[in-house]
């Protein structure tokens, strides 16, 4: 088992935070994963991006150059990572900010209006949870369970209240299923 | 700790040091290695340790050199360009005999570069990028566990021997995390004896000078041979390297670091063909593993060096075989990233096609 992803949006979309979920899902899942953030000369309001791994095998590589799975949260980051997903990947669009369509037809497609969800459920700052759980559901690369054990180890200082509604985002994102 | 913790290599090299007993730490920002002054900054005062940011990176080593100078067991953080600027420093603490740990987040060179992984600093690290005839004991760990253990091996080896250390890591091992575990048990500094050699206050002892000037008629040839010694010594006992598929294998990719992951899934790529292709990882850059390659030399006859750079470990693998097998190289400078895709193809082009030479310079 192996599934490379990168995740893309704004800076404060919680994109670098969503990655390291990831990892520490797997992890608790004894999977061998990684993480790795850009790190460029990032400015506010500029896009980020991440990469995470989660497999079965040593990771070789922590920078995922062609994703089975893209997570893209704005506009920007569309263009620049449909073209690397591998054939038969998947591409999650958060449908909330990105409305160019995806050109490829050679890749699974999943809308997930994540900051729509995220304000139903009275705060757009966990609409990076809501884009995890859309993953979980879509790969199995990694439970819901093991996201949401993973919320209160990396957001230490987080209120248990926030760390319930980050879980009940991701719960929400999970039921978004493809097609 | 005996569970896995999810960290970025430069905590947990920072995490490693402090467990191997660090209790000083001075150095002057630079991306990609922040993480450590930043680690550093509030862990070493929890321990009793102390932290300074230094004025510059010229102050860091030299601030180090003098806590250092008294035993403590020392730590300075720097990528290239700021490496480059302790290598004064770092000569005048090998012509003392004074053990630190020095770690290079590597990025691409020269100059200023750019801030992504690169290993274009080996020649400086293992050549010794200052003046006069001296050697540092250095590491290059490959995963974010690796980052945090060997500081350890850098106190044990260093103050063993009495000479600077140094971790000779890259950008992508300081940002990237991955799960690690702390496989030494803690060291406690105030367990570890005093140093024979140390210089503070103590009364009743004899009194000690740290210093590397010596101009009385040839005692500073002594000093060196006395050195040298040493440094044979080290040679002959603290070599470390990692085989993978080696065997059978008709090909040895030679890589460190980063490259050796990369390495690694190229290896496995190349069996998948029908290739029977082998990594050779050196896990100290000084002392090279250069008995153990010319051992393999007898039998591989195709080594193919695989570097984030020009090609400069290159050099010590044709060194090691001495004529005895071709060696090849595949490697890309600048803080550009190495596929496992280019490696596999670079392997097929050499066992198939009989390339005479091959790397990525076109």
């Amino acid at each position: 088992m192996y599934q490379g992803i990168r995740i893309s949006g704004f800076g404060g979309q919680g994109v670098i935070s969503a990655g390291i979920l990831l990892a520490q899902a797997g992890m608790t899942e004894e999977k061998k994963v990684t993480f790795f953030p850009s790190y460029g000369a990032e400015m506010r309001g500029g896009t980020a991006n991440c990469s995470v791994v989660i497999s079965s095998d040593e990771v070789t590589t922590p920078i995922v150059s062609s994703p089975d799975t893209a997570i893209v949260l704005n506009e920007p980051s569309l263009a620049k990572f449909e073209p690397l997903v591998k054939p038969g990947g998947l591409l999650i669009i958060n449908s909330s900010l990105v409305n160019s369509k995806p050109v490829r037809n050679d890749i699974n497609v999943l809308y997930v209006p994540c900051n729509k969800i995220a304000g139903e459920l009275g705060n757009v700052k966990v609409m990076n949870l809501v884009a995890l759980g859309a993953f979980a559901a879509g790969t199995g690369a990694v439970s819901v369970e093991a996201i949401t054990k993973a919320l209160p180890k990396i957001f230490k200082k987080l209120k248990p209240e926030m760390i319930e509604l980050n879980a009940k985002a991701l719960r929400r994102g999970a039921e978004i299923k493809l097609n | 700790m005996s569970e896995k913790k999810l960290m970025k290599g430069n905590e947990a090299l920072a995490e490693g040091a402090v467990r191997a007993g660090c209790r000083f730490f001075a150095g002057y920002p630079i991306t990609p290695q922040n993480e450590v002054p930043e680690y550093m900054s509030w862990r070493l005062p929890e321990v009793g340790g102390a932290f300074i940011q230094a004025e510059s990176e010229v102050a860091a080593i030299n601030m180090i050199y003098g806590a250092a100078a008294t035993g403590t067991r020392c730590l300075t953080s720097s990528s290239s360009p700021g490496v480059s600027l302790k290598q004064e420093g770092i000569s005048y603490c090998a012509g003392s005999d004074i053990p630190l740990l020095i770690a290079n987040v590597v990025r691409g060179g020269p100059g200023l570069g750019n801030i992504a992984g690169s290993q274009g600093d080996y020649w400086q690290a293992t050549r010794g990028g200052g003046h006069g005839d001296y050697r540092v004991f250095v590491m290059a760990p490959y995963s974010v566990s690796e980052m945090a253990n060997f500081p350890h091996k850098c106190y044990e080896t260093a103050f063993k021997y009495r000479l600077p250390s140094m971790i000779l890591a890259d950008g992508i091992l300081g940002q990237m995390m991955e799960p690690v575990e702390f496989i030494h048990p803690e060291i406690d500094p105030k367990s570890l004896e005093e140093p024979e050699w140390a210089i503070g206050v103590n009364k009743g002892r004899a009194k000690h000078i740290i210093n590397s000037l010596d101009l009385r008629e040839g005692m500073l040839e002594k000093m060196i041979l006395e050195r040298a010694k040493r440094y044979r010594e080290l040679e002959g006992a603290e070599v470390l390297y990692e085989e993978k598929l080696l065997n059978d294998a008709e090909i040895a990719l030679v890589a460190y670091g980063t490259s050796a992951r990369v390495a690694t899934a190229a290896v496995k790529a190349a069996r998948e063909k029908g290739i029977k292709a082998g990594l050779f990882r050196p896990i100290t850059l000084w002392p090279y593993p250069k008995a153990r390659l010319a051992e393999l030399a007898s039998r591989i006859k195709k080594f193919l060096a695989v570097e984030m750079n020009l090609g400069q470990m290159v050099d010590d693998v044709r060194l090691a075989v001495n004529g005895r097998a071709e060696v090849y190289l595949y490697s890309r400078p600048g803080g550009s990233v190495i596929t496992a895709e280019e490696v596999t193809a670079a392997i097929e082009n050499i066992v198939k096609n009989g390339a005479r030479e091959y790397a990525a310079l076109k």
